[in-house]
């Protein structure tokens, strides 16, 4: 594996238009955890007309839901969920400023379509390696909706955070790339 | 008759939440050893090393190993020689769920109702609960808490006789290709075959809460699970789905008589994090 590019978040243009499939990174800054009931919200706002209660401008969403923390800990275990459940409302935001975003597994054609468009990179996290995912994230502050509990919208500062770049914003695809040598008839 | 108090299942259901949650079972840990030796895929050992140290980390800290602590699946094989007393046994469980998920520190992941409101219960309950009564003065108790990310990928197909052995290999390897990487490979699959529509799918959600080293007792369903393992692991998806040789660490099948006309396919897949605890009374 190639030595992991550090980057950070939120991504100006050029970050992330030089991530390329297959890149592993390190990401430090800020990052926006949000997953299926905000998505809902912040969608509906936005179709109203509203401004929504966190500036996506230039955004890395993490799609998450962790577990509570611990007395003295930033966060509980805090790895990525399905992406999937997140694309119907994905085109919207990447219209509204949205420059990347973390999770995990395949995204719908229209997905694709706006992560082109827009040059917005969609990395992976591991799965299921939520104790040591924790590690990375270093303050965990919630925006917005608290009341949704785990689905709050929450700022998260992180260092080194580790993920993969799936789709570039050319739309090259690592998860086809990658699996294609290992395919056997 | 043997008297259990409902405080006592109350306990070990809460003590089984904690323990499932945050200590990968060794059968899987040792899965993941084994697979690290064989995985030719640079990204997959990455991965799988990746998971080895989460696992020492969540058990060392008491941590979730994933964040998704899942719906809490409680299998009960209740001693027909038994009497709960103090309580009524299903509302001693929950009492342990809600007492586990409070206490660890695990997410609350339940909604009271799914279409209208989806409002979370705050305490993790209700547990989804299977009860068998079986002979005996025993309580066993097996809670496997399950993930949504690789629950939403399972499937039933209702196939008939004519499709036969081949029809069952296309239902596994087309559910396993579908999740993919959403489903956190690797995987353990579960396959139930036979019984009705229910029966099948809980043959498979017991299959997929089986150890990865245990085996149909039945030779010609043992044999089978190593060939859909061996299919399996051709598709290439790899660790999280990155590519390489190991997408599953396992194929457990769990089968029921069924009727002349019918032929049901339950698959269920687990997660890496194929959580289970159990304990007996």
């Amino acid at each position: 594996m190639s030595e992991p590019k550090r980057i950070t978040a939120p991504f100006d243009d050029a970050t992330a238009r030089s991530l390329r499939a297959g890149d592993s990174v390190l990401i430090s800054g800020v990052i926006i955890a949000a997953r299926d009931a905000a998505h809902k919200r912040l969608v509906e706002t936005l179709q109203r007309g509203e401004k929504p209660p966190v500036d996506l401008n230039g955004g890395v969403v993490y799609y998450v839901g962790p577990t509570p923390a611990k007395p003295g800990h930033p966060i509980g275990s805090a790895g990525p969920t399905t992406s999937g459940r997140m694309d119907a409302y994905t085109p919207a935001l990447i219209a509204q400023g949205l420059k990347g975003m973390i999770g995990k597994g395949y995204r719908k054609p229209e997905v694709v379509e706006a992560i082109k468009k827009y040059g917005v990179p969609y990395l992976a996290a591991v799965g299921g390696a939520g104790a040591l995912i924790a590690r990375s994230i270093k303050k965990y502050t919630v925006l917005a909706y608290e009341e949704l509990g785990p689905e709050a919208v929450a700022a998260m500062e992180v260092t080194d955070f580790p993920a993969i770049v799936v789709i570039d914003a050319d739309g090259h695809d690592y998860y086809s790339q990658g699996q294609a040598p290992y395919k056997q008839s | 008759m043997r008297e259990i108090s409902s405080e006592t299942i109350t306990k070990a259901i809460a003590d089984l939440a904690i323990k499932a949650n945050c200590v990968l079972p060794k059968d899987v840990y040792d899965g993941f050893r084994t697979s690290l030796k064989s995985e030719p895929s640079p990204v997959g050992k990455d991965v799988l090393g990746q998971l080895l140290k989460n696992a020492d980390i969540a058990r060392d800290e008491t941590m979730p190993i994933c964040q998704d602590t899942g719906l809490a699946v409680v299998f009960a094989e209740l001693g027909q020689g038994v009497r709960i007393i103090g309580g009524n046994f299903e509302d001693a469980i929950n009492g342990g769920i809600r007492r586990g998920y409070v206490d660890g520190y695990l997410r609350k992941s339940v909604v009271a109702e799914p279409l209208f409101e989806r409002k979370n219960t705050r305490d993790n309950t209700p547990a989804v609960i299977h009860i068998r009564i079986v002979p005996g003065n025993g309580l066993r108790l097996r809670l496997a808490p399950k993930g949504a990310g690789s629950e939403n990928k399972g499937i039933l197909k209702m196939l008939v006789p004519a499709d036969g052995i081949e029809g069952v290999k296309k239902v596994v390897l087309d559910t396993v290709v579908t999740a993919g990487p959403n489903s956190c490979p690797p995987m353990i699959v579960g396959v139930g075959i036979g019984g009705n529509m229910e029966t099948a799918c809980l043959c498979a959600k017991w299959a997929c809460a089986r150890d990865v080293e245990s085996k149909n007792p039945d030779p010609r369903y043992a044999a089978f699970e190593e060939e859909l393992l061996t299919l399996v692991n051709k598709t290439g998806i790899g660790p999280a789905g990155l590519g390489g040789r190991t997408t599953a660490l396992k194929v457990n099948v769990e089968w029921y008589p069924t009727h002349i006309a019918s032929l049901p396919v339950a698959v269920n897949i687990n997660c890496h994090a194929a959580r289970h605890a159990e304990v007996v009374l």
